[in-house]
């Protein structure tokens, strides 16, 4: 039996370059250059090595987002995905975190699968909740903040390394799962795989397709409202001194100037 | 008085410091109830007590321990129910994040992470947070429901204030969902005695520039002398030289301690993300173009093995 992998993945402004805010306090996506967020190609990874030792298996990369938010979903087809399905409606914008594990949920839903891989966070939001939430949402086990991750028969496995311990996990089949930027390497797109992706199938769905109305989502159904955005001013370059044999002398003066020794 | 549920984080009853920042900053919105699941639950009771909990809330059961999560969650859910708080406050780890967020699906509340600050507000807790890389400071409250906000060490004061801290047993029964994820074994990490890295005071950290697992002694010395945590770049864990555990950025974890001191680290916009926020940023680089020097407060342009040694020599004589 095929094993059907759900990937969802996020098309954010790249954080190597300017990154605002628009007028109405949502992440500005015009302004910016936007690409895959870099946590989840490691998902796409981990999907793809999963596909590989599994007998018969078919990823479907899943994204909320706007027309661009394709790009997306085009690099993680070039990687090797087989499908991709893209959420998008006018309604959407200004979506938070839990609008948006509602419309995913409901996507996964309608895709069908038996295992959804996402990244530990975004590089814009960074909140690193939405695994958690669409695991509640669907009702199966979540197995969350991977370094390792793998699947036998109908078992997933995997190694989680929290602040006091590493723990050895395990759920049943359907299951929600995350990895971290520690789960290995993510693939390059070969060319082969660029001109392959222009031609695996993009399915559109809008919340009609999902059954959600209107008013669940976007800034106004939004359960979290942005009330002041502040650009802190640059730190002041300090004090910048050339060591010349006593580097370290100075630096400790320093400290003990400002009573930390 | 309105009442707001705290999730204690704690290790065998002895309560950890950010869980101490939260009761301070619970009281700017009313009464705090502490949540303590787990073994030595009861025993946190005192600690929270003198740091104003008026009811601590216990629950024990090997469900916490053998599944993840869930159980954590039904419990906390258990709580709401009967608190009714205003808000419900959790620390940022990752853990407890997930903690959050489940609760915030069940209840249909929204959710904020990651406050560094908060106050009480007309239209409730009004959560500050930094974003893009600390670019940019925002203020956030929730819309729908009761809010649910993780903050992160850090954030407040310790500040002793005496009230009851009245251990209550509280009833909780587990869903179907609950033993859904079963933890097969647990390894402890092995204390290595300095502070854990987000709570520091004081964090030295070290990057490409230490070349090797083996020179990231000269760094661990530093700390020592200071009493600080170690931290590591991306580049530097990358490499396999020191546990992942103690990345400092974007995809590891964000400090923001008194005083932070970076050695051979560049300052790539991902280390930055995760150290912007440090009161005093000390750095120690041969590249003077290094972008880190645009944020410190004192930087030497030199060769970390010889500066960093003699740092070191020099704390260590006058702390005498």
């Amino acid at each position: 039996m095929s094993l059907r992998i759900v990937v969802c993945v996020k098309y954010v402004p790249d954080a190597a370059g300017d990154r605002h805010f628009a007028d109405d306090l949502t992440v500005d996506r015009e302004d910016a250059d936007g690409l895959l967020s870099e946590l989840d190609e490691y998902a796409v990874e981990q999907a793809l090595q999963i596909a590989d030792d599994a007998d018969d298996a078919e990823i479907t990369v899943v994204t909320v987002g706007p027309e661009d938010a394709k790009d997306a979903l085009r690099k993680a087809l070039s990687m090797g995905a087989d499908k991709a399905v893209h959420v998008e409606d006018d309604d959407l914008h200004g979506t938070d975190v839990v609008g948006t594990s509602l419309v995913l949920a409901k996507a996964i839903e309608k895709t069908g699968y038996d295992l959804v891989v996402c990244g530990m966070a975004s590089t814009d939001g960074t909140m690193g909740v939405l695994p958690a939430m669409l695991a509640e949402r669907l009702g199966v086990p979540q197995v969350t903040l991977l370094s390792e991750v793998s699947v036998e028969g109908g078992t997933v496995k995997g190694r989680r390394d929290g602040d006091a311990a590493t723990e050895r996990l395990e759920a049943s089949l359907p299951a929600v799962v995350s990895v971290t930027d520690q789960s290995g390497e993510a693939r390059y797109p070969s060319f082969k795989g660029i001109m392959a992706a222009k031609k695996k199938p993009v399915e559109s769905l809008d919340l009609g397709d999902l059954d959600i109305d209107a008013d669940e989502v976007g800034l106004g159904g939004a359960w979290t409202a942005v009330d002041a955005v502040t650009e802190r001013p640059a730190r002041t370059q300090g004090t910048i001194v050339k060591d010349e044999g006593e580097g370290g002398k100075q630096l400790a003066a320093y400290l003990a100037e400002q009573k930390f020794i | 008085m309105a009442e707001v549920l705290v999730y204690v984080d704690h290790v065998d009853g002895a309560v950890r410091k950010p869980t101490l920042e939260l009761l301070t900053l619970a009281r700017r919105l009313g009464e705090p109830v502490a949540l303590a699941l787990g073994a030595g639950a009861e025993a946190t009771a005192a600690t929270l007590g003198e740091h104003g909990a008026v009811r601590v809330l216990t629950a024990d059961a090997p469900e916490f321990t053998d599944y993840l999560v869930v159980p954590k969650v039904d419990a906390l859910q258990a709580a709401y129910d009967s608190v009714s708080p205003v808000a419900v406050l959790l620390p940022s780890s990752g853990e407890a994040k997930e903690i959050a967020a489940r609760l915030a699906v069940r209840i249909g509340s929204g959710l904020i992470t990651d406050a560094v600050d908060l106050e009480a507000g007309d239209q409730g807790p009004v959560a500050t947070q930094s974003a893009f890389a600390a670019a940019y400071s925002t203020k956030s409250r929730i819309s729908k429901g009761t809010p649910v906000i993780t903050v992160k060490p850090n954030s407040a004061p310790v500040e002793p204030s005496a009230a009851a801290g009245t251990v209550e047993a509280l009833a909780v029964s587990f869903g179907d969902t609950a033993t859904g994820t079963k933890v097969v074994s647990r390894e402890p990490r092995e204390s290595t005695g300095r502070p854990e890295l987000t709570e520091a005071a004081i964090v030295v950290s070290g990057g490409r520039g230490v070349n090797g697992a083996e020179n990231f002694a000269v760094i661990e010395a530093l700390a020592d002398s200071l009493g600080a945590a170690v931290g590591a770049s991306r580049a530097a864990v990358d490499a396999g030289w020191y546990p992942h555990s103690n990345q400092v950025g974007q995809t590891g974890k964000s400090v923001s301690p008194q005083l932070y001191i970076a050695s051979g680290i560049s300052g790539a916009i991902q280390h930055r993300a995760g150290m912007q926020t440090s009161k005093t940023i000390v750095a120690v680089n041969k590249d003077a173009e290094a972008p880190i020097f645009d944020l410190v407060d004192f930087g030497i342009v030199g060769d970390l093995f010889a500066v960093v040694p003699q740092l070191t020599d020099e704390v260590k004589a006058r702390k005498g």
